[in-house]
């Protein structure tokens, strides 16, 4: 068992093993289901990942609130038919967050990762990345272990709540998970992957979570696109072998700390942020009638 | 130090847009309509808190909807839980009401059966498609539906526990937590029991032939992801 990131490592290395290998196997023994068991559970989620990443991409979408939609058809067409400035996959992930997200907020079935807010990140770029590097299933799966392992860890020694932690620690957690599953399933190490989670917590950390009247709809589904590239850019970071000058159960405690000394009026309460700008009150009053 | 499950971590598979306002309001009704039976013609929502600001626009109420019939918070009918409702004759109205000091996202849902007799659930969703029922009927309570859970309501007299335990062991059920509370000594008295197996409506007639025993309900978990994707 690990509570933190070196205790992580040290499994790693001990057992000769990977990241993914040391969360199913502590997955096996909490729930006592086999190894195939799990395997085919988590597959499940990757199911409905793949259906939510490209839904709003082909298809209309109406959102609850009916402030954000069509997005991900916008970001898809714009780079199939231009020659973008980031280019076809970076594209290509922040068309299929944006799509999650989309489904998310039109009452459409994701799967939360690690929140419903949050959940565009994680989807986009294992889907978009194992395309790239023609990973197996079985590798996508396992990059979906390594992420939980990731996201267990901030969930153990900080927080995975907006309302405790703000944007940081959904989209950012979100982003940690993702990146440190990218190094892996590009032949990263795991230390790598530690230095990537790391590294995308660092570039966002402090960021507040102010949605407009209070829906997961604006700015989450921006969140979800940049998030999902902060954690594509972590990840080739580290596989470059550049670090993170500050170990990633250091980096995770900073963050709990930012989280706790954010006003509660920057943390999912609507009430600060671009939740109280001109625009974003008449947005909420046009939809719940007040005038 | 608290051991998440990766499946915790991600997940749950769930209807958008927030594990608080749409997952868990779909398994507060669907927990809800576990304890008051089907048989029931209107259905009257109090909503308390953020459920009373922000209903409409995180499906809330469309989500409590789909749980009172029975569906699950990953099920894709939820978005149109209301206009479902409305096509099989059940009536349903929404208040938003001050329900004192409980947890921002509490509601109350009161079942109007269509033998004139009134069921009242209280419950909150307590984060992260977590929920808490808090209140059966005036009985204070305090479970989560994440275990099998036996509601009982039975007259304060010796031997009602060990013959309820005895039941259940003989089916093979093995309790993980108890709480009995009653009214007065003598009087009625209540018992809530998690399990670690579902409880069968066999348990519940068996239940029920002890005259000490004046209702039984079993509320099985709602907990359930295997879905058909």
């Amino acid at each position: 068992m690990y509570n933190n990131g070196i205790e992580l490592l040290a499994l790693v290395h001990t057992k000769n093993s990977s990241i993914s290998d040391i969360v199913m196997e502590k997955e096996c023994k909490i729930s006592g289901m086999s190894r195939e068991y799990i395997r085919n559970k988590m597959k499940e989620r990757l199911d409905v990942m793949r259906v939510s990443a490209e839904f709003a991409i082909n298809n209309d979408v109406k959102t609850v609130g009916g402030i954000i939609g069509g997005d991900a058809k916008k970001v898809e067409r714009y780079y199939n038919q231009s020659i973008s400035i980031c280019g076809d996959i970076v594209n290509k992930v922040m068309a299929r967050a944006f799509s999650t997200s989309e489904v998310n907020a039109s009452m459409g079935r994701i799967c939360a990762a690690p929140t419903a807010g949050a959940s565009g990140i994680i989807p986009a770029t294992i889907i978009s990345v194992a395309e790239k590097f023609h990973a197996s299933e079985d590798q996508i799966i396992d990059a979906l272990f390594t992420a939980s392992g990731i996201g267990e860890i901030i969930a153990k020694n900080a927080t995975l709540s907006g309302a405790e932690g703000g944007c940081q620690a959904e989209c950012g957690a979100a982003a940690a998970m993702s990146s440190a599953a990218l190094v892996e399933m590009a032949g990263g190490t795991a230390e790598m992957s530690l230095h990537a989670a790391a590294t995308a917590l660092k570039n966002i950390m402090g960021l507040i979570c102010d949605p407009i009247a209070g829906l997961v709809e604006a700015p989450c589904a921006k969140r979800n696109a940049s998030g999902a590239v902060n954690a594509m850019l972590s990840a080739d970071l580290a596989l470059a072998g550049v670090k993170s000058i500050i170990p990633f159960d250091e980096v995770v405690e900073a963050m709990y700390k930012v989280g706790k000394a954010l006003p509660s009026t920057l943390r999912e309460t609507a009430l600060g942020g671009i939740a109280v700008t001109p625009t974003g009150i008449r947005i909420k009053n046009e939809i719940y009638g007040n005038k | 130090m608290k051991n998440y499950s990766v499946f915790d971590i991600l997940g749950p598979i769930m209807i958008g847009p927030s594990s608080s306002h749409t997952a868990g309001a779909a398994r507060l009704g669907k927990v809800a309509q576990c304890i008051a039976g089907k048989e029931f013609e209107k259905v009257i929502f109090l909503l308390h808190g953020s459920f009373a600001k922000t209903y409409k626009g995180h499906g809330t109420d469309r989500a409590l909807v789909a749980g009172i019939l029975g569906m699950e918070p990953h099920d894709e009918r939820l978005r149109n839980a209301i206009a479902i409702a409305e096509q099989s004759g059940l009536e349903i109205e929404f208040r938003e009401a001050d329900l004192g000091y409980v947890h921002p996202n509490t509601v109350k849902i009161i079942f109007e059966r269509k033998d004139g007799t009134i069921a009242e659930i209280t419950g909150s969703s307590i984060g992260g498609g977590n929920i808490l029922v808090t209140n059966i009927d005036g009985y204070q309570v305090e479970f989560t539906g994440e275990y099998a859970t036996l509601f009982i309501r039975h007259r304060d007299e010796k031997g009602v526990i060990s013959r309820v335990t005895t039941v259940l062991a003989q089916h093979g059920i093995n309790i993980a937590t108890m709480k009995v509370s009653r009214k007065d000594r003598g009087e009625e008295a209540s018992m809530i029991i998690e399990a670690d197996q579902a409880i069968s409506s066999n348990v519940e007639k068996e239940l029920l032939n002890n005259s000490s025993i004046i209702s039984a309900r079993a509320i099985n978990p709602t907990r359930g992801e295997n879905i058909d994707v």
